[in-house]
Parts: C-alpha cells; structure tokens; sequence
C-alpha cells in the first residue's frame, strides 16, 4: 500500500501543536512508518509540494499568509487545521479588536517598514474551505494520532459534540464556576479530557463551542456564581474573539470591557 | 579580485519559525549578511494588556510551543513580584521541577531532531532514525520522560496549566512522583548515549569572543532566577530592576524580532552562556559531562552550544531527580499563598533552555495587566549570531557555495533559536 504523503505548515502561532507531533514519542516512529512526510519545516530539510494531506497550524495575520493557504488548499486533497489559532483564530485574534497600525506602533516604536502588513488575524476557513478541525491549545497528542488513524482509514475523526462539563464530571473535578472561578466548561467543546479544571484553571473554551451552547444561561450561571456576565464574556474572548467566532456569543453577553 | 558569493536560504529548516539567511559578497567584500525574521508578530505585549493578572501565565505560555513552562514561569514570578507573593521553598521546588523537565525536553528535541541530523549528515531525523537508531531511540526516551515531568507537574507538557500567583493547581501525588523516579533512573543510560554521541562530534572551528550573559542565582545552577542578578563575562553584575541596561531592545529593518545589544555590543545567552558564568555549580555528573565533552568553558566558539546543551541535559536530569527525591521525602504541599497588595509592578526573571527571559508587568488596581514587556532570549542572540556570520562567511568563501550554506544553517541551529518565541 502507498503511504499518503503528508506535509505539516504553519502561519502566526507558537508551532506548539507541530511540538505535540513530535512528541508523540512511542507512536512517532509507527507514524513515520504509516505516511510518508514529505514537508515539516520545524523538523527536516526535504521540501516537496507533491502532498495529499496538509496540516496547517496559526492564524492567517498577513497577507503573504492567505496566498500560500491558497497554494496549500489547491495542492492538498485533504486540509486539516491544526489548534485553536487556525480553527479559531485563538488569542491572535483579541488583537483585532484594535486598529493594526496602533498595535504594531505600540509594540515596535519607531519602525517605518511595511513587514507588518497585517490583516485582521484569522483562523484558516477564513480563506479557504477546511476538511477537518483538530481543536484545542493545543491539540492533544492523543487525539491527532485517532484522527491522522481515522483519515488514514478513509473515516471521519470524531470530535465530541459535548460540552467540557461532561468530561470534567466524568473525571470527578468540583465544580470550579460553583466555587467562584470564571469557567466558562459549560458552553466549550470536549475532547481535552477537562484537563484544565483538573489542574486549577477554569475551562477557557480553547476548542471553541459545543453543538448547542446555550450563552444566555453562561451569563446567568456566572451571576449566581457571584461573577458578573461580562466575565463570561471576556473568558470566551480569550480564544473565541474573531468576529464571526464571537458573533455566536456577543448577543446574548455584555461586552467584555464592562467587566 | 576578490571571490563573490549570493546566499539566499528561505525558510530555513530543523528551527523553530521562520527565518531566512541572506548573505552577499562582492568581489570578496561582504555586502550583506543578515538573518531576516520573517515571521508575523502577534503582539503578546498586547494580548496581555487588560486581562486579569492570574490568567497571565496562561497566555504568556501561549508565546511558545516550545518553551511555554519557561514563560509560564516568568510570568508568575512578575505576577507574583508585583502582587507581593514569596513563594516557599516547597513551591519553588516544585516549579523548579517542572523547568527541569522543560530544559531536558527542549534541549534533547534539539540535540536529537534537530542537530543530530546535521552532525550525521542527514536531513532529518527520518534518514537518521535508520542510520542510527540508538540516537533516535535515546532521545525519544529522554523526550518522553521529560514530558512526563511537564505533564505531572502541569497538566500537559506544552501549555502548563497549573501555575497560579501563590500557588499550583496539582500538587504531585506520590505514585506519580515515584513513576517519575523510575522512569529517570532508565533514562540515564539514555542520557550516556546522548554524551558519548555528541562526545564524538566535530564541530566547525569559530572564535569569536562576544560577552556572555546569564541571571545568576544565589546557591544553585542558573535557572529558575530567584534572587539572581544578571551576570555578564565582562564582569558587569546588574540587578533585575535595571534590566534594560544591559539588555537593550532595539529594532531593525530585516527582523519582525527586535534585536538585543548589551552595553559592550552584541551578547549570547543560553546553554554555553550558563556553562561560560556557572560551570563550578554544575552538578558532578553534568561536570563529568563537560570534562568527557571537552568543552572548554569559557570557549568564544557558538558551535560548543551544542555541547554545552548536552552538558546541561545531564544537569536537568539530576536536579529533577533530586527534586522528585525531595518532594518524595516530604509530601507536604505549599500555597496558596495570598498576594499582600492589590496591584504593583513586578519583574520576573528566568533561565530557560534558550537563554535569560525577562516578563515585566504592571498590575492596576482593577488587578488586571496595565502594561507588558517580555524580551526573549533568541532576539537577545540575534546579533551574535549575524556577527558570527560575518566572521565564519569569509572562511569559507573559497569552498563550494552549499559548504558554506550548510555551514551557516549549522550555525543557526546551533543557537538553537526559537523564532515565534523572538518575535512573539
């Protein structure tokens, strides 16, 4: 059987998920038996554009970013947007809440060149059409090895429909949003085992939503919790700000700088 | 007339983000010899303003894939130097840990995909996992346990979740502590591999002194900057709070990452650097290390980094091991610990595997982040390495032009840059 030829890229993000494929340590070396990878910068030097499955991790935040998603989409049968800056726009995408220009000036006083060309920071369908999304920041190691199985086996990967809660229930966590912390589980798609509140933090919905969230009851859930709405808001701002993300929730929320 | 030569490597390969070498010599001047940075800044200084202090850590991590239990930790210790929190000893400890796992992850990802291709004359760690298996297999070992550590400790080994002001959000149970006890006693033959591999490695030959620079903690190897000052081998010592003297940000035409000069020029920082300002705190085995490496500590050669990693991959594993041992003996967990105002400024200083990270924040009243900084150990290197370029181009004008291509992308490497982390 022909191993599929697969190729990793990545745009603005911290290469974290790309990391997360690297260490997948036991299962590395049967991967590398399974497909063959004929373009992972961060790892090798062959560079070849004859792929069938990218993966593409980041947001698109320039315009040369957008032109090479094109480029990918056209060669690839298969495009995967891997974590939450490519499926999401993940915290890239606070920053577009603020004119490019007076970001860049803040940061880079004094620079006169255009290398900061930017666009608003955007998750990769906002250019292309997507295959599949493997969610999370980042993407759990466990799960992309099921996915890259399932595609390998001509399946669709399974992403959990549910919400976080179920899984940190599952897991036996207290309920963090009951104890006062600004969780934001109940709306925020599973998969990641509820790792967070296992470890202290509240869930901050780095997957993006579940099938059926419901923000209006968030926002009243924070209340009773004695948290104000707009607490809520600004915890779905962390991952889930690009605007037609945040459309799904900023109706039924006071905006997060009421806070 | 003098030799020409017209280097242009795109996107160069086996680093961390996106970097290209660009170097032009005309008629045996160089013209041009620049490392352009041409990945997107997404402005983290940013992101960070507005948001409340205890998240901090959780998006300052975010910078990195890499070396995201690094920043973590800068950033709880400027969160925790503004809110007037002193972590005990236990707590450090357990953070210290933690680090621990990330230097020996980040370092033997490195040494073992990265660099090990280069020194084996392969492209990648694909072809060299047929050619030498025991390299590839040693250092997937290695990988794992530190990645065990990491995630024990934090919840995942990129991205931890669990560090707050005052506190950590899992304190290690002793079953996992005794696991992560077992599986570093196996790594330590592991860890022999990886010394006797790189023990046998060439590296080119470059002397170019440049000032070394690392923040100096009172009683233990550089890392966790608790109490340090930052040290120089110029003799400078400069307390956190005048940081910026000596790490001076500025930025140029042809990097999204800012650059770095110290006030005698251009510095280096990380593994070689630490080892350069520290080599008498090394623990016995990572001493036997440098000794069987032949590193010369004060070595002026940036290759010797490479070494200097292997060096300090022992010195994570025994100060894990002694760190598991510790909590081992004592169970007892620490924190939370409250702040003692409601909003300050706070600098935190740390070591990680690539050099000195600094995170420097304002709290406001509303306790949230007024104002961020964070200058990165890759900007800090950035002009060492374009000066090291200039000196190692002329050497090699009269060998083939990939020779001298490979040789710059080996030098490249061997800072061992984390590009997204430098731009951030």
């Amino acid at each position: 059987m022909n191993r599929p030829r697969v190729a990793f890229f990545s745009f603005g993000s911290c290469e974290g998920c790309q990391l997360q494929v690297l260490s997948v340590e036991d299962a590395l070396l049967e991967l590398l038996g399974a497909v063959e990878v004929v373009n992972f910068r961060e790892a090798m030097d062959d560079r070849r554009d004859d792929y069938e499955i990218a993966f593409v991790e980041g947001s698109v935040v320039k315009p040369e970013d957008a032109t090479e998603i094109r480029r990918i989409r056209n060669r690839a049968r298969i495009l995967v947007a891997l974590g939450a800056c490519a499926c999401l726009g993940g915290v890239n995408a606070m920053r577009n809440r603020r004119a490019a220009a007076d970001v860049a000036g803040e940061v880079y006083a004094g620079r006169q060149d255009g290398v900061f060309e930017a666009l608003a920071a955007s998750p990769i369908s906002s250019v292309v059409q997507v295959d599949y999304e493997f969610r999370g920041c980042p993407i759990d190691r466990a799960e992309f090895l099921d996915a890259v199985r399932s595609l390998l086996a001509g399946t669709v990967p399974y992403t959990p429909p549910f919400a976080v809660c179920v899984q940190c229930t599952l897991r036996g966590t207290p309920c963090l949003l009951e104890r006062g912390l600004p969780c934001v589980g109940a709306v925020a798609r599973a998969g990641c085992e509820a790792i967070c509140p296992a470890y202290g933090a509240p869930c901050e919905a780095c997957r993006g939503f579940h099938d059926a969230p419901n923000f209006a009851a968030l926002g009243d859930a924070f209340a009773r919790a004695g948290l104000s709405r707009a607490e809520a808001a600004a915890k779905l701002q962390l991952f889930n700000d690009y605007r037609e993300v945040r459309a799904a929730w900023e109706r039924a929320l006071p905006s997060p700088s009421d806070t | 007339m003098g030799a020409s030569a017209a280097i242009s490597v795109r996107h160069l390969t086996r680093v961390e983000g996106h970097g290209n070498i660009v170097v032009d010599v005309q008629d045996g001047v160089l013209t041009r010899c620049d490392l352009e940075i041409v990945e997107a800044p997404r402005f983290f200084e940013v992101l960070l303003k507005g948001r409340p202090a205890d998240e901090a850590a959780r998006i300052a991590c975010r910078i990195c894939g890499i070396c995201s239990v690094g920043h973590a930790t800068a950033s709880i210790h400027a969160v925790e130097a503004a809110l007037g929190i002193t972590p005990g000893p236990r707590l450090r400890l357990l953070r210290r840990l933690n680090m621990a796992g990330e230097w020996l992850q980040s370092h033997v990802l490195h040494l073992g995909f990265l660099v090990a291709p280069d020194a084996f004359g392969a492209g990648s760690v694909v072809p060299l996992a047929a050619s030498h298996p025991e390299i590839v297999k040693s250092a997937l070992r290695l990988k794992r346990v530190a990645n065990e550590i990491c995630m024990t400790v934090s919840g995942r080994h990129v991205m931890p979740i669990s560090y707050h002001p005052g506190w950590m959000g899992h304190w290690p149970l002793p079953a996992e502590l005794e696991a992560l006890r077992a599986g570093l006693a196996e790594a330590a033959a592991d860890l022999q591999t990886l010394v006797d591999v790189f023990a046998g490695v060439a590296w080119p030959a470059l002397a170019r002194p440049a000032e070394h620079v690392a923040a100096l903690e009172p009683g233990a190897y550089p890392m966790m900057g608790e109490g340090a000052s930052l040290h120089s081998t110029a003799g400078r010592i400069t307390p956190p709070a005048a940081y910026a003297s000596v790490l001076q940000e500025f930025v140029v035409d042809h990097s999204a990452a800012k650059h770095v000069r110290g006030p005698g020029g251009p510095i280096r920082v990380g593994a070689l650097a630490r080892v350069s300002l520290a080599a008498e705190r090394l623990h016995p085995r990572a001493a036997a290390a440098l000794a069987r490496l032949r590193l010369a500590p004060d070595s002026a050669n940036p290759f010797d980094n490479v070494a200097a990693q292997v060096v300090e991959s022992v010195q994570a594993h025994a100060e894990a091991t002694a760190a598991v041992e510790a909590l081992l003996a004592d169970p007892a967990s620490e924190g939370p610990l409250p702040p003692t105002r409601p909003a300050g400024e706070g600098i935190g200083i740390v070591e990680v595997p690539r050099g000195t990270l600094v995170h420097h924040y304002d709290i406001g009243a509303d306790g949230r982040i007024a104002r961020a900084n964070c200058i990165i150990p890759t900007a800090q290197n950035l002009a060492s390495i374009e000066a090291d370029m200039r000196v190692l181009v002329p050497t090699l004008l009269a060998r083939p032009k990939d020779e001298l291509t490979h040789a710059l992308e080996m030098l490249v490497r061997a800072y061992d840059p984390c590009i997204s982390c430098a731009v951030h």
